[in-house]
């Protein structure tokens, strides 16, 4: 049992940063910020309120919204014990199932998307049977978005809380164990709360994921007002037609994307 | 692709090399002064013309193209031709960005007056090429759709291109024309191959695409006409464009395509004359 684990952030909290550092961290910085810069310098301004207010982009908003809080629930949901598993318990193939459920972060999205359509298309391995017996069809509907979104997304908070169990100091669980808790108490009241940091972290990754994602859902869901026409698709056919519109609406993506990650972060992440 | 990546290291070489430049690879400036000569008559042995032209075509093109790229470099055998196929949207933006382009061939008109109009064409854009729209089933046609009629069907899944790309555009006029006010559409593909792609793998019942991408899908799909009354015809356009560095190959490639040897081509790729 590992006994002299220091939290590190207790260690560098008061600490400045060496010298080095501060200039590559700023470099990083321009890195991000100047592409946003020029993506605001290219925007159609004054076009800006009508181009908001058609209905394409209230509904394209509202999905995308939708499909990224339903698919960062489904991933809590099954990720968080999927992440307990991988960090504490033995098993042979463990690594593999690892390297597994992290797959859907270095596909490219539209693979994913074609082999989730192999999967649960009409005629696919799972999705043909199930449609012969019931006419439930996935492909197509906001289902189908919410499905892709939590293939691509998932793996994100995986490994988030994964690591957040691991670096979990594990004798407040030992010690709630030799006081006569059960394991599923030990998890509720100890594991739980111990690893909330990582989740709430796990949680936003895997929103902001799901609430970018285009390749997937375009070719697994594909594309209809209203019903599978997330935000990214919705910037993706704008751009074949309209430069400025695509501009308008990615800053509305980004404007959401800050006011959800901004407060949040500052509050689950706080160190 | 052999023929292409053979094209691409030719390139290569050329840069690579310090062979004289004229034997080797040709230079530009002896193409400029006298490709007018070989334009007008591209099954003869154009010798004059040399360098290498790079052509932005559209993507339902590809295979068309590649052939008559191939046929062209045969004929002129000191010039090599790199192709380069995307959406004719994609390709427009990449052209007025100063992409290095030396001939545009578009799948519709609007995109290439847009060259046009920034004045990046070298003369006016002709129409080279025509394509019908198909309706698309897969193979075996097991919704029995048999016209437009049936994409007013609520329990087909009926995808099209999307409103933004030409053959979305093109599909909402055949269907108008048919007189289907409120086709039961399921999902707007982003471009026709993905699209076809769908109705290939038996994910959706039935499209509208090009004849060309049914003939180029083989026996996985099923193509069904559209009556002439209702049909929509794409025209292609083509033009060298200004900033190329090689005129006269450019101009000569425009000719290649147009003359009966470029449109045979095409034809055995299932255009229309244009």
């Amino acid at each position: 049992m590992p006994t002299d684990v220091t939290p590190r952030r207790r260690a560098t909290l008061r600490d400045r940063p060496p010298a080095a550092l501060v200039p590559l961290a700023v470099v990083a910085v321009a890195f991000v910020v100047v592409p946003f810069v020029a993506l605001l310098q290219r925007a159609p301004w004054t076009d800006l309120a009508d181009l908001l207010t058609e209905p394409v982009v209230s509904d394209a908003l509202r999905l995308s919204l939708v499909s990224a809080f339903a698919a960062t629930s489904l991933s809590l949901l099954f990720g968080i014990p999927l992440a307990w598993v991988l960090a504490r318990s033995r098993f042979p193939g463990r690594s593999l199932v690892r390297a597994l459920v992290i797959l859907p972060m270095v596909l490219p999205p539209v693979v994913g998307g074609a082999a989730l359509l192999f999967a649960f298309g009409r005629r696919g391995l799972l999705g043909g049977p199930v449609y012969d017996g019931t006419s439930f069809l996935l492909p197509f509907s906001t289902w189908g978005v919410v499905v892709a979104n939590t293939f691509v997304a998932l793996p994100f908070l995986v490994v988030t809380v994964e690591a957040g169990l691991r670096s979990a100091d594990r004798r407040y669980e030992d010690a709630a164990a030799t006081l006569g808790a059960g394991r599923w108490t030990v998890f509720r009241r100890i594991t739980l709360p111990m690893a909330a940091p990582s989740i709430g972290a796990g949680a936003l990754l895997c929103w902001a994921r799901a609430l970018g994602e285009f390749g997937a859902t375009v070719t697994f869901a594909g594309n209809l007002q209203g019903r599978t026409q997330t935000m990214p698709l919705a910037v993706f056919l704008a751009l074949e037609s309209d430069r400025g519109a695509a501009i308008a609406l990615s800053l509305v993506l980004i404007a959401v994307s800050l006011v959800v990650l901004v407060p949040l972060r500052d509050r689950w992440l706080a160190v | 692709m052999p023929p292409r990546s053979r094209r691409r290291l030719a390139v290569l070489l050329c840069v690579a090399l310090p062979l004289p430049a004229s034997a080797a690879c040709g230079d530009d400036d002896g193409g400029r002064g006298g490709g007018g000569g070989g334009a007008g008559s591209p099954g003869a042995a154009a010798s004059d013309l040399d360098g290498s032209i790079t052509v932005f075509a559209a993507a339902s093109l590809t295979d068309a193209f590649g052939e008559i790229a191939t046929g062209f470099e045969d004929a002129n055998p000191g010039v090599s031709v790199e192709l380069n196929f995307g959406a004719s949207s994609s390709l427009r933006e990449q052209i007025l960005a100063g992409a290095p382009a030396d001939v545009f061939a578009s799948a519709n008109i609007p995109n290439i007056d847009q060259v046009v109009e920034a004045g990046e064409a070298a003369g006016d854009p002709q129409v080279f090429a025509r394509n019908r729209l198909e309706i698309v089933v897969p193979a075996g046609n097991p919704a029995d759709v048999t016209d437009l009629a049936d994409f007013a069907d609520d329990e087909l899944l009926i995808g099209l291109c999307a409103e933004e790309v030409p053959c979305g555009e093109f599909g909402r006029q055949a269907l108008a024309n048919a007189g289907i006010r409120s086709p039961a559409i399921d999902t707007n593909e982003a471009d026709v191959r993905s699209l076809l792609t769908k109705v290939q793998s038996g994910d959706l019942d039935a499209g509208i695409v090009y004849r060309t991408d049914v003939l180029a899908a083989g026996d996985a799909v099923e193509g069904i006409e559209i009556p002439t009354e209702d049909n929509v015809m794409a025209d292609y356009p083509i033009a060298a464009l200004r900033a190329s560095g090689n005129p006269g190959t450019a101009d000569a490639f425009v000719a290649y395509v147009l003359a009966d040897v470029g449109q045979d081509i095409l034809e055995s790729h299932g255009f229309g004359p244009a």
